[in-house]
């Protein structure tokens, strides 16, 4: 790394000129330019990989509130994260009663039949008591507001989706290079 | 009491974060540079939220939040178009 530095590539041993000074500020200017302003639009890059209802807010609320701050937002869907996207088991997600210690609930309670179903059904309530946004208006809004959805292709292969099951706007065809490419972009990536 | 006239006015009362900020961000998108928004809200986390948005959010500028019994009022200007 270190080479001897005072032999540089200006002419020989003469000291650079005016002139060659001159042209550098100029292209150190233009570069510094070019670097606070067009392309200063921040960017956020989510992975999105949990489908259950709890898990499926975060990115959305996120998604939405950076777009609101002019964030050029992508979402990235793998795994039950997908689901998020599906638009018929979007608005059929679970909650899961088991593994949560925060449940009024014993696992071994948690884990009869049918338990899942009423701890959503209480939680679905709650959401529409609160007039909290449901996930439908989320992504809506996200959509509206210019966020990108990708929807991982090698998961819609693998769980044997169709591109037509998604919401319209949402991106298919998309592999973990795009989202790696998002992220090496962005100012803010988070894997949720 | 005031030293701005408000152009429009956006009633979120009774939706809840990211609501708010959501909706407030696409309401300022549709007006002219100089407009004031006013903004209505029952969400006692969109004083903080709001205030943070437009600290940060570049062509916008927070004037005024008053704190009323139920609701609380935001009055934002677009300085940029």
């Amino acid at each position: 790394m270190s080479t001897d530095t005072t032999q540089t590539a200006t002419s020989g041993d003469e000291e650079p000129s005016r002139a060659e000074l001159a042209a550098r500020v100029t292209e150190l200017e233009e570069q510094i330019a070019e670097t606070t302003s067009e392309d200063s639009q921040p960017k956020m890059s989510i992975i999105a990989t949990k489908g259950t209802l709890d898990m499926a807010y975060p990115p959305l609320i996120l998604a939405s509130t950076a777009a609101a701050f002019d964030y050029e937002v992508t979402v990235f869907h793998t795994f039950w994260g997908l689901d998020i996207l599906h638009e018929k088991r979007s608005k059929d997600l679970k909650l899961s009663s088991v593994g949560n210690p925060n449940m009024p609930m014993p696992n071994a309670i948690a884990a009869l039949p049918g338990m899942d179903r009423m701890t959503t059904k209480m939680m679905e309530k709650k959401i529409d008591n609160n007039d909290t946004a449901t996930i439908e208006e989320l992504i809506d809004t996200s959509l509206e507001m210019g966020v990108e959805f990708q929807a991982c292709q090698m998961t819609i292969d693998l769980m044997d989706y169709d591109e037509d099951d998604f919401y319209d706007g949402v991106t298919t065809g998309v592999g973990a290079a795009t989202a790696i490419q998002d992220m090496a972009d962005a100012d803010i990536q988070l894997l949720i | 009491m005031t030293e701005y006239e408000t152009t429009d006015t956006l009633d979120v009362k009774g939706q809840n974060c990211p609501m708010p900020v959501v909706k407030t961000k696409q309401n300022v998108d549709q007006l002219a540079e100089g407009d004031v928004l006013e903004v209505l809200a029952t969400d006692p986390g969109s004083m903080s939220d709001l205030g943070g948005w437009a600290d940060t959010t570049d062509g916008v500028e927070l004037l005024d939040q008053q704190e009323g019994d139920d609701v609380y009022k935001h009055y934002v200007r677009k300085t940029e178009a």
